[in-house]
């Protein structure tokens, strides 16, 4: 016994170091469990304050730029809404504009919740963003974040005022994505290399494409709308020994210069759940 | 002593902010990304006793952690240079500069010492912390060519950082 006490006290050092390496290991391994460490992470309302009151002078430097891009995301949705009302008036005005107008029959699949990025990173291999809306204002964990060039990420924790989770610039996460032209689906991931740049994976060598073909969500995972839009193909390899296309996406959002994004909020996503369940159940 | 304790308290406060409020998002084609907030471990005092290093060492990273949402990473590197500290300040010094001196400052040891200090200790924490941030060793080089450059500009920043508070001692 004494001879173990002696040891201990000799090596102490070592023996206090290897604990503290364990423990930071420890946590490290298993924060893939987001929620199990919910209090450690900047959706923590003390961390989150701290980055808000900051980001509250370092936006002013960047108000030029967000002001552009919304412009031109608002001029882009005016377009759409223009090229909405011109086909109906071609139809049959009168009894869409009926329907859509009567309030009942509005059954509104996703909502959007506006949010400021108050804390964004783009230069680490997993990168995360924290937005000033939490669940007071609706916002709930697996809700999809969409900028004004499309895709941001995804929520994974969220406190009564803000919310955080990982953006697409980060290896843990994968999101469901097609080709618009020819509806292949396939899983979008980052590689950890460039911040411009994404891969899509799994898409057959069949299919056709070419060079500027746009990505968009393929709406099968329940957190994003179909036809978001995510990059455009920068180029595509038919690497030998393989099975599928090497995809190399351009990312439309440019996460450098992340003002303002949006939280998608899906209305129908407690009736999926519900309907899935029945299938695992048997 | 005391208005020591709140000297190092601030000196902490400082530099985490300063890191995870500004040097966080400094990025130079992907690959620079300086995390200075170790100088804190680098000037304690050499009479600091080795538990209070790693506790202190282990904390500070934890403290960075939080902020990125990186649990455990930061506190291991950390952790890793506050337990080489004392092995690296015997190697790069002979006995009498330890006997005269107190704090592991450029203005008391010269730049020579410091610098080579300064090298060993942020090379160590930087290899450490990218190639466990990747978690892999393929891409060996890419990894090593990031922990490198980002560890010229931390040292760069240190160097500029000791002469800018030594002018105001």
């Amino acid at each position: 016994m004494r001879g173990l006490l002696r040891f201990l006290a000799r090596n102490y050092f070592i023996l206090l170091f290897l604990l503290f390496e364990a423990i930071s290991i420890g946590l490290l391994v298993n924060y893939n469990n987001f929620q199990r460490v919910k209090f450690f992470n900047s959706s923590n309302s003390l961390i989150a304050s701290v980055y808000k009151s900051f980001n509250a002078v370092s936006s002013f430097f960047h108000l030029q730029q967000s002001n552009a891009d919304l412009a031109q995301e608002n001029a882009r949705l005016r377009t759409m809404l223009e090229q909405y009302r011109q086909s109906t008036v071609a139809v049959d005005s009168t009894a869409i504009v009926a329907e859509l107008t009567a309030s009942d029959s509005v059954d509104l699949r996703y909502e959007f919740i506006p949010a400021k990025v108050i804390n964004n990173s783009f230069v680490r291999q997993y990168n995360y963003i924290t937005l000033s809306k939490g669940s007071d204002d609706g916002v709930k964990v697996d809700m999809g974040i969409i900028g004004p060039g499309g895709v941001v990420g995804i929520i994974t924790s969220v406190s009564r005022h803000y919310a955080t989770g990982p953006t697409i610039l980060n290896k843990r996460w994968k999101v469901s994505a097609k080709i618009q032209n020819s509806n292949y689906f396939g899983s979008l991931a980052w590689d950890g290399q460039d911040p411009h740049y994404a891969r899509l994976n799994e898409i057959p060598f069949h299919v056709q494409m070419a060079v500027g073909d746009t990505i968009v969500t393929s709406g099968f995972s329940d957190v994003f709308p179909e036809g978001v839009p995510i990059g455009t193909i920068e180029t595509f390899d038919h690497a030998s020994g393989r099975n599928f296309f090497a995809i190399k996406v351009k990312l439309l959002t440019n996460f450098a210069n992340l003002s303002f994004v949006e939280i998608v909020k899906n209305n129908h996503l407690e009736e999926l759940e519900q309907l899935q369940e029945l299938n695992t159940d048997e | 002593m005391n208005s020591g304790i709140f000297k190092y308290i601030g000196s902490w406060l400082i530099l985490v902010l300063l890191q995870v409020l500004l040097l966080n998002h400094i990025q130079i084609s992907g690959y620079v990304n300086p995390y200075l907030y170790i100088l804190f471990i680098l000037t304690l005092p050499f009479n600091t006793p080795n538990y209070l290093l790693l506790l202190l060492g282990f904390l500070l990273g934890l403290n960075i952690d939080i902020f990125t949402n990186t649990l455990g990473m930061h506190a291991a590197a950390t952790t890793f240079v506050a337990f080489i500290r004392p092995s690296v300040i015997n190697l790069i010094s002979s006995r009498d500069v330890l006997e005269l001196n107190q704090l592991p400052r450029i203005s008391e040891l010269g730049f020579s010492w410091f610098f080579r200090y300064s090298l060993i200790m942020v090379l160590s924490h930087h290899l450490f912390l990218f190639y466990i941030e990747v978690f892999t060793f393929s891409g060996f080089f890419h990894t090593l060519l990031r922990s490198l450059l980002s560890s010229a500009l931390t040292i760069v920043l240190i160097l500029v950082s000791q002469y800018m508070t030594a002018k105001q001692n």
